[in-house]
């Protein structure tokens, strides 16, 4: 089992967020997410300037085998998208928690991060689903 | 938890990812299901299929009997070990599960039929055997080995008993023999030629062992249905069930409609679909935007109708989405689908999409 990165928070639909220096979040999924789903096919992102609710469709995964909705872990507005993943959506797979990445978002001011997973709150979570 | 294969403990050990099929636990992949795909396409995959129902007929009225159950017919079958492909239907011509036949002899034919369908098979089966002089016998004891691809049949002759190693290489394309306790057969669901081998389940972990020692890649279930999708082989309960005809499900061409005397369960009713103007066709498509087409998206045909998906998905030996989709009658060659509320563009193809190794569409075709 891989540690997962201790600077992330996560939800329980194996989305993950990141903090980043300049106010903006970045969010992807989990390696447990691309785990289950497999080898990844076709990455649907949002546009640029789009507002979502938290909890909110904001991208679909698809695989070889299943499409997969991933979740705004927060509500705010898309300011970039991982581009690159419309022609190597694999790297979902290869790097989860880096060139993997899906998007970048401005939260909205009631942003609040007590809704969200530590990693060891995550960690216990994968594990119960995997007994 | 499922019933389990003499094999599970290997695919355990192998660090498949198990998921439940038509009841039984079956590896999904063993890491990667692309890898597992084009390792057929290129080189030669291993599947187990155990949970694949095998059922032996016997007895004097054996051939009339299946002249009367399939709607194939075992006429065609002249010489000994001659394999056919075909459904059985029931009164209204729907099918209640495709399957193939082995002619082992006079007295003893060999059906392969589906995992899901076992239950609701063998009492069809057995059903309508009362009137023939026939018995029906399950060999769950017999575990089942698919071994394809382009290099699968030279690679496996290594787990061949040397004194039926050339018989067994020398089998054709849909052609089987009993090399000792194994039945050999050169039939398979990628659209790459290769084997299916039954043999009694507890011989089964040692010629796995050594066909992946022979360098045949093990493979789940994942890319066996991406690779039978590529192929254009329909998958039971998906492509067609109970509610649809072979005329509706591109299998026409395993009708036995001659000679017209022969009186096969659902004749009566394939004959009126047969000359309805209105049958649904069953094509090809290739996905031109992206994304991915899936099983049930509607297809639109503008100015004519709609139908729907039946298999879709994506195509690792394309690198494009393709499926298999039930539409109206008509001559077309474009129509849409509609993908979470959008409208795609699909081209309507000739299958098979892809076989022995080779793609077989034309992907950048013109429009006509």
């Amino acid at each position: 089992m891989n540690e997962l990165p201790g600077d992330l928070l996560y939800t329980k639909d194996h989305e993950w967020l990141r903090r980043e220096d300049d106010g903006l979040v970045t969010i992807g999924i989990t390696d447990h997410a691309q785990g289950a789903l497999g080898d990844l096919v076709y990455v649907e992102l949002p546009e640029i300037g789009q507002d979502v609710a938290e909890a909110g469709e904001m991208a679909v995964v698809e695989s070889v085998k299943a499409a997969s909705d991933v979740y705004a872990p927060i509500g705010g507005s898309i300011v970039a998208i991982n581009e690159e993943l419309a022609d190597i959506p694999e790297k979902i797979n290869s790097d989860p928690y880096g060139d993997g990445w899906i998007v970048r978002m401005q939260p909205t001011d009631t942003f609040d991060e007590s809704t969200l997973m530590s990693p060891d709150d995550y960690q216990q979570f994968i594990d119960d689903l995997d007994d | 938890m499922g019933s389990k294969t003499a094999l599970f403990e290997k695919h355990n050990e192998a660090g498949a990812r198990i998921v439940d099929f038509g009841g039984w636990d079956m590896p999904l992949h063993y890491g990667s299901q692309k890898q597992e795909h084009h390792a057929v396409r290129q080189n030669a995959g291993a599947f187990d299929v155990s949970h694949m129902t095998i059922i032996d007929l016997f007895g004097e009225g054996v051939r009339a009997f299946l002249q009367y159950l399939v709607a194939n017919d075992v006429a065609k079958l002249r010489d000994y070990g001659k394999a056919l492909y075909t459904a059985m239907l029931n009164a209204g011509g729907g099918v209640i599960d495709d399957l193939i036949i082995y002619y082992i002899s006079d007295t003893n034919y060999r059906l392969v039929v589906n995992a899901a369908t076992r239950d609701k098979d063998l009492a069809w089966i057995r059903e309508q055997a009362v009137f023939f002089d026939v018995g029906v016998s399950e060999r769950a004891e017999l575990a089942m080995i698919a071994v394809q691809g382009p290099n699968a049949r030279q690679l496996a002759a290594d787990s061949i008993a040397a004194e039926y190693r050339d018989a067994a290489l020398a089998l054709k394309p849909f052609y089987s023999l009993q090399a000792g306790g194994v039945f050999i057969a050169r039939t398979g669901y990628t659209g790459e030629d290769g084997w299916e081998l039954c043999m009694p389940a507890a011989d089964a972990p040692e010629f796995w062992d050594q066909l992946l020692s022979s360098g045949v890649t093990p493979c789940g279930l994942g890319a066996r249905d991406t690779l039978r999708l590529e192929a254009a082989m329909n998958l039971y309960g998906t492509d067609m069930d109970e509610s649809i005809s072979p005329l509706e499900a591109g299998l026409a061409w395993t009708i036995g409609w001659e000679p017209a005397e022969r009186d096969f369960i659902g004749r009566g009713a394939l004959e009126k679909l047969r000359s309805s103007p209105n049958r649904r066709q069953f094509v090809g498509l290739l996905l031109e935007d992206r994304g991915v087409l899936r099983n049930h998206q509607k297809v639109v045909v503008e100015g004519i109708g709609e139908g729907e998906i039946t298999s879709g998905g994506f195509s690792p030996s394309i690198g494009k989405s393709i499926a298999l989709a039930r539409v109206p009658a008509g001559d077309y060659d474009r129509a849409m689908v509609e993908v979470r509320g959008k409208m795609l563009n699909v081209r309507i193809v000739k299958t098979p999409f892809v076989c022995n190794g080779k793609i077989r569409i034309d992907i950048e075709g013109e429009a006509l």
